[in-house]
């Protein structure tokens, strides 16, 4: 973005997430109270002086139509609070978000999303966000989509299957410390994981994303009240989201021309970076994304696991820039990118870069 | 709630008894299936789409002239699908590809019926299978097998 | 003043029908049914809240803030967005807070003659109401603010569900003035 344009400077100030395999014990709108709660309190905000709420959730994952009314519960929404939705993962929420604040009507805005997988069957419900006459009939699943992608990676000789499983062992390592991480092992090795079969070939079980219940709350703040709610705010340098064609057979599935577009409209190249954390569902589709967003070996990539750990739909996004964030507020890093992806095999994706002043 | 109950859980079922209108273009592609006949249209550069859009997916240009392309082409890509997904046609473990008819610039998503994976290869040539009975569905295809080569060739 | 539009035009140029199926009868729409299922497991609050039908019990949560009690308990005070786990066992009488006479049937729900009333139920000590029938009374005598009590299934036919309470009818006590029937948590906010 150009810096003719007066854009107020937005940042990340607090987060607040969870995930696990199955979530048992609460329900989404008690899950979404309590992160929403958390979020809110470290910032040492209250609901009315929050500007502007915007969520992201999917009523065909919950079963019910305009299931986020019900989760508006979890935020205390009376009296009436300016408040979105948007049916896609929080990230996107987070855009809409920013949109508002740099609008300048408001200088705080509470984002969250959220999932529940295990209700249901989320590989049919992602199956029916493809084209409705001549793919969703077929009711592929999102792996298989991302088995074409891998095939076609590996056919080019771009990838190899043990870069694919470096990438899997990767995620489990880093997962390891992370309390949200569902598959993670302190010493899963190479051979380990090459030695599984093929399970939506070519790609292994390992290789695909772990689907976890959960979610994310994130508060955004503007200009001087960042600085005054936060000591280290992850200051948001530059968001940009891209599209490219959902007609699978018209795309070069070994690239990703959107997350390559995002990355650069977000500023990319203007300076190093510390961390990525990127949104994959595959280690194919994570080694697509290092190419695009041109990461080199200075820049840690998903520390926390990455969604390959713990995939909530939904939420695995925001959760990515929640990562990044809070670790540039603990003073960890000082520069990140974040990354969020939706449709099937790469197809939209959003890039979210911040860092500490 | 004692932890040795099982807890209580309900099972819901949400269908949606969808009928979708085609338009001109999705309508002569489902009316070609029918016929056993696999149409694509035109794009501006000349190359041909197949199935058929309204509109590039790459230039957003309307698009107008429909053709019929060839029931043979070549697998592009491909992966392998044990078990069946519950509410496909298929009911066998079969290979899901993206397969470029003869006579098409893009691929078009459809299963591919062989016996196991070790069956499949990029770039191997596959023709289209129909079902007896055709309604204008993208399943009036059964899928591609195998394209058996001419002796000739 | 709304601007009368012609029909849309998708495309600019006619779509050339290929020769070959221009006699035939076009296929104009397809046929494209979803169906998901879902299992679900009720949170631990629900889980008690209809496990204790099953004894002729109606729980309710209590809000740390101001003391409101919602029924049924959802394991949040949705006005400020907190957590409760403070469970209260509420009678099975209330009064009427509003109610519809609804003439046409529910599907599934053969038992259920028309007319019927289904009113918002609002038992004693709760803030919020909660959806039940009124019978045991000729429809027309249904008003808000009327006392009704909790009509149950028979001992050997209870289950872990709200369906144990057949309807709600009234008790004969004197009525409650209409201006002060129904939601009560958000005067309890103030």
């Amino acid at each position: 973005m150009s810096k003719s344009h007066n854009f107020r400077d937005i940042a990340v100030i607090s987060v607040a997430s969870h995930q696990t395999k199955i979530l048992s014990q609460v329900n989404e709108v008690q899950l979404m109270a309590d992160l929403i709660s958390r979020s809110r309190n470290s910032a040492g905000l209250k609901q009315e002086e929050i500007g502007f709420t915007c969520s992201g959730s999917s009523d065909f994952l919950a079963g019910q139509a305009f299931s986020f009314v019900h989760t508006l519960d979890a935020v205390g929404a009376v009296p009436p609070i300016s408040e979105s939705h948007v049916e896609m993962d929080g990230a996107f929420a987070l855009y809409e978000a920013w949109v508002k604040l740099q609008i300048g009507e408001v200088d705080t805005a509470l984002v969250y999303s959220y999932g529940k997988p295990s209700a249901g069957s989320v590989i049919d419900v992602l199956a029916t966000q493809l084209d409705p006459y001549y793919v969703s009939p077929l009711w592929p699943d999102c792996f298989s989509l991302a088995g074409l992608q891998a095939r076609s990676l590996l056919d080019k000789g771009s990838i190899s299957l043990e870069r694919m499983s470096e990438v899997a062992m990767r995620s489990q390592k880093n997962a390891f410390d992370n309390p949200n991480g569902v598959r993670s092992s302190e010493d899963i090795s190479l051979d380990d994981l090459m030695s599984e079969p093929a399970i939506a070939d070519p790609l292994r079980k390992s290789d695909l994303s772990e689907i976890a219940d959960g979610g994310c709350a994130v508060i955004l703040a503007a200009d001087n009240k960042a600085d005054s709610l936060c000591d280290r705010p992850a200051w948001i340098k530059g968001i940009d989201h891209r599209i490219d064609s959902h007609t699978l057979g018209a795309r070069d599935l070994t690239r990703s021309p959107s997350a390559s577009l995002a990355a650069e409209k977000a500023g990319r190249n203007s300076d190093r970076l510390d961390i990525a954390e990127i949104h994959g569902i595959t280690s194919a589709q994570e080694l697509i994304l290092e190419k695009e967003f041109a990461l080199e070996d200075e820049t840690k990539i998903n520390p926390s696991g990455g969604a390959l750990a713990s995939d909530t739909v939904m939420a695995s996004g925001l959760i990515r820039i929640a990562e990044v964030a809070s670790r540039i507020i603990s003073g960890q890093v000082d520069r990140g990118l974040a990354h969020a992806t939706s449709g099937p095999c790469l197809q939209q994706n959003l890039v979210c870069i911040m860092e500490g002043k | 709630m004692s932890e040795t109950e099982e807890p209580l859980r309900a099972e819901l079922t949400v269908e949606y008894p969808f009928t979708r209108t085609t338009g001109d273009v999705i309508g002569a592609f489902m009316t070609g299936l029918r016929e056993k006949r696999i149409f694509g249209i035109k794009r501006q550069d000349g190359g041909v789409l197949v199935p058929p859009l309204e509109y590039d997916p790459v230039s957003s240009e309307p698009l107008t002239e429909m053709l019929e392309v060839s029931q043979s082409g070549v697998v592009d890509t491909w992966t392998w699908v044990d078990p069946p997904r519950p509410q496909s046609p298929w009911n066998v473990p079969h290979a899901l590809a993206l397969i470029r008819l003869d006579g098409a610039d893009t691929s078009m998503l459809h299963a591919v019926l062989v016996d196991s994976p070790s069956d499949m290869s990029t770039g191997m040539r596959v023709t289209a299978i129909w079902e007896e009975e055709r309604v204008g569905h993208i399943a009036d295809l059964t899928g591609f097998v195998k394209e058996v080569e001419e002796s000739d060739s | 003043m709304t601007e009368s539009h012609p029909s849309p035009s998708p495309l600019s140029k006619k779509v050339e029908i290929p020769e070959s199926i221009r006699e035939v009868e076009p296929v104009r729409s397809i046929r494209s049914p979803v169906k998901l299922v879902y299992d679900f497991v009720p949170s631990p609050p629900v889980q008690e809240y209809l496990r204790s039908y099953s004894k002729k019990r109606i729980l309710g949560h209590r809000s740390p803030i101001d003391g409101a009690v919602f029924v049924p308990p959802r394991g949040v005070d949705p006005r400020h967005g907190v957590l409760i786990d403070e469970v209260v066992e509420l009678p099975d009488r209330g009064h009427v807070g509003n109610f519809c006479v609804t003439h046409l049937p529910i599907p599934g729900r053969d038992d259920l003659d028309t007319p019927y009333v289904s009113a918002w139920i609002h038992l004693d000590g709760a803030n919020v109401g909660f959806l039940g029938l009124v019978a045991g009374c000729d429809n027309d005598e249904v008003h808000i603010g009327m006392r009704v009590q909790a009509v149950w299934k028979k001992e050997e036919e209870l289950g872990n569900t709200a369906e144990n309470i057949l309807f709600w009818k009234p008790t004969g006590e004197p009525s409650i003035p209409p201006d002060e029937a129904g939601n009560r948590a958000w005067d309890h906010d103030k």
